[in-house]
């Protein structure tokens, strides 16, 4: 198929790695991290590991939107769920995920209307044929998304459709990356940079990071050579001794983002104070809510949430797993008593998160190391 | 690989093996996905009530004493799509359990679920194309059933046929006859037919020209098997795709099922629409196609046989079963990679068929 058939070449790839093989130090591990989940699923989807240096270690990071939603909001969604009269619509990766009273997809069996939508316009229209219900959109996902629901909010007003509610869960990146970089198990050589995200947002906001933590950063596209470039790239960077952000994903990212989709965001959402992340914990200023402005659109304002905060269950390591400090595997319950069909955490249910990417596609056993007497 | 990682992988390949726990108190849409869920509830609660030996072959179709039975029930939604319709393809799929079973398909039974307030015309023309499908077909319905439930209760028309068919002798389909050696053959591209639906559902918005694959297989299934020796054994990848029947003969057979990505014929408007709604082209519903594993000296034979049918035209070897690793089926993907396709888990498309 044009445009994806040549991003995903297995003859440029080898030459891709020859060049980055060429540009390694021996005897060293470059630890690099991937921001994005989508980027974790294009690396098992297609196997780039095994292409990949051996040398070359990647690690799973916090960007994958359905994997940081804490218990406590999923419990708040089900509760907003569970009301008579409501319609409530969400993103179908987010219908498996486990609160601490099971989940939408256990909900919509037990009688709650729970639809599946690709996007909270088709949310919108739901409102609009359904003028007697409160229809409720479980808004999630960083700036990727955080657009699309801020153009529905926009609409709704536009359109006077007062029986739309947003159940506002959008996260921002940069806190979640400064979370990892003051983390005190951080060990990484440099970032792959999210790519969707930075169509947004652009590259300079990640300028702190090479700045005052000097470690590399390359926004990259999805398909796998373009993660495949963006290693060259890191790597090249490391040998050449800059420490810089650059743009694999010239083809969709600009420097400054996108002025439009930002402006959205700022007219319909501002920041939190503080909001929760799963496995990561509170952090200040990392989430956005709606404006005053919208206060009739919110669905936080409209109900009554039970708001409570659920522990994530003890044997659950997914903020591990999140901060890139432990690999899938090496949580105590993966692939027994956290299984895709069964999760327990939030990696093991999106195909973006890194559980679930590695039991889905990964699980393969390779020949052991060697290791030294 | 560290050996801690391999001593996990293992654990979680002996866990896969295990008779299944239904755990869940109610029923999802995912139990009907044909995935994990489905396997689970058919092994632990199914075949635990009403176990026994032949049931418990879990086979497209029941064989006794020579004869083929099977039953199948299609929800489809909507009823009629771009290709064909509920009536159309409750003969096909019926007849293609049969077939893959190495049967001759001799009569089908159906029954009707109606919702009150059903158009008798919709009814009409259901029961009209599921005529000319049996005509075509050589198969006629020869018995059926209708009740008719309130409104609200039904969507529609629920169809359920059941087939019969006789086994020649020297047939014989069975995971037990796949070796190490043996090549995987799909008789043309997959996804077509659940992709057509979804399309149809007017839902994604995607402006395709893309019809339905729904086609009776037994002329193909015969001709294959009258014409090349060394067929082992036969499935037609409906709900959960071609992923999902592979990962149950790598299981039956504790053999690897190696398949290679660049091999596997999908079209690219199958490939698009995948790509955007973010499922992968191996789970999608195929209504006309079918995968045999057929032995590696007869492969080419197998294929030009395949080829020789308008049905099947773009057939294609697409892999091979390799000892290692057991009970999983492997993709060598077109970027140089390896990675695992696993039973489907959940239900990215309910009511396909």
């Amino acid at each position: 198929m044009r445009f994806v058939d040549e991003y995903r070449s297995g003859d440029v790839a080898r030459r891709v790695t020859a060049e980055i093989q060429a540009l390694l130090e021996p005897n060293r591990t470059y630890k690099l991290m991937e921001v994005c989940g989508g980027h974790t699923h294009t690396i098992y989807k297609h196997g780039i590991e095994q292409v990949l240096p051996e040398q070359i270690d990647l690690i799973h990071g916090p960007g994958c939107p359905v994997c940081v939603i804490p218990m406590g909001r999923v419990d708040d969604a089900l509760s907003i769920a569970a009301r008579p009269n409501v319609i409530f619509t969400t993103f179908g990766d987010m219908m498996r995920v486990p609160g601490g009273n099971g989940s939408l997809l256990e909900a919509k069996a037990a009688g709650a209307d729970v639809r599946m939508v690709y996007s909270p316009l088709d949310a919108l229209k739901v409102a609009r044929e359904n003028p007697d219900r409160d229809v409720v959109f479980f808004a999630i996902g960083f700036e990727t998304t955080a657009p699309s629901t801020a153009l529905t909010l926009l609409r709704a007003r536009d359109e006077g459709i007062r029986n739309f509610f947003a159940f506002c869960n959008h996260v921002t990146i940069i806190p979640a990356i400064r979370a990892i970089l003051t983390s005190p198990d951080f060990r990484l050589d440099g970032f792959i940079g999210p790519g969707h995200v930075s169509t947004v947002i652009g590259t300079r906001p990640y300028e702190f990071i090479v700045r005052d933590y000097l470690k590399p950063l390359v926004v990259a596209g999805f398909e796998p050579l373009d993660v495949l470039q963006a290693v060259w790239m890191i790597a090249r960077q490391l040998a050449e001794r800059r420490c810089e952000v650059e743009n694999q994903y010239t083809r969709v990212v600009r420097e400054e983002g996108n002025p439009r989709a930002l402006e959205a965001i700022a007219e319909t959402m501002e920041l939190r104070t503080s909001f929760e992340w799963r496995g990561l914990g509170f952090i200040s200023q990392s989430a956005l809510k709606l404006r005053d402005e919208f206060a009739h659109w919110d669905a936080e304002l409209r109900y009554d949430l039970p708001g409570v905060r659920v522990a994530d269950p003890k044997a659950c390591q997914c903020g591990e797993v999140l901060k890139g400090v432990i690999k899938p595997w090496e949580c105590k319950v993966f692939g027994t008593a956290c299984t895709p069909e069964r999760p327990i955490g939030t990696c093991m249910v999106s195909s973006e998160g890194a559980c679930a990417a590695y039991y889905n596609y990964g699980r393969l056993t390779r020949p052991l190391e060697v290791v030294a007497s | 690989m560290s050996a801690r990682e391999r001593e996990v992988l293992e654990a979680v390949e002996r866990l896969r093996r295990l008779r299944p726990k239904l755990k869940d108190e109610l029923i999802t849409l995912a139990h009907g996905a044909g995935g994990r869920a489905s396997r689970v509830l058919v092994e632990a609660l199914f075949l635990e009530e009403l176990g026994n030996p032949v049931l418990a072959e879990l086979e497209d179709a029941a064989r006794i004493d020579g004869l083929a039975l099977t039953t199948d029930s299609y929800v489809v939604k909507p009823l009629f799509f771009p290709g064909g319709d509920i009536g159309e393809l409750a003969v096909n799929g019926t007849i293609n359990d049969l077939a893959v079973s190495g049967a001759r398909p001799l009569c089908l039974c159906a029954g009707f679920v109606i919702e009150e307030g059903f158009p008798i015309a919709d009814l009409r023309r259901i029961a009209a194309s599921m005529g000319e499908a049996a005509r075509a077909a050589g198969v006629p319905v020869v018995a059926g059933d209708t009740k008719v439930v309130e409104r609200g209760h039904g969507d529609g028309v629920y169809v359920t046929t059941t087939g019969i068919g006789v086994i020649d002798e020297g047939v014989e389909l069975s995971p037990a006859n796949v070796q190490v050696g043996d090549r995987i053959l799909v008789s043309g591209p997959m996804g077509d037919h659940g992709v057509a639906i979804m399309i149809a559902r007017g839902a994604l918005e995607l402006e395709v020209e893309l019809e339905s694959d729904t086609a009776p297989l037994h002329a193909l299934v015969g001709d294959l098997l009258a014409s090349c020796e060394g067929v082992r054994w036969l499935r037609d990848p409906t709900r959960g795709g071609l992923a999902t029947v592979l990962n149950e003969l790598a299981l039956a057979t504790e053999l690897a099922v190696v398949l290679d990505e660049g091999a596997i014929p999908v079209r690219p408007e199958v490939t698009g629409a995948c790509e955007i709604l973010g499922i992968d082209p191996l789970y999608v519903a195929n209504e006309g196609k079918l995968v045999a594993v057929v032995a590696r000296e007869h492969a080419e034979e197998a294929l030009e046989a395949l080829r020789a049918d308008r049905v099947a035209r773009d057939a294609a070897i697409v892999g091979e079963v390799q000892p290692d690793p057991p009970g999983l089926v492997v993709l060598e993907t077109s970027f140089g990679g390896r990675r695992i396709v696993d039973m489907l888990v959940g239900d990215p498309l309910p009511r396909i068929c």
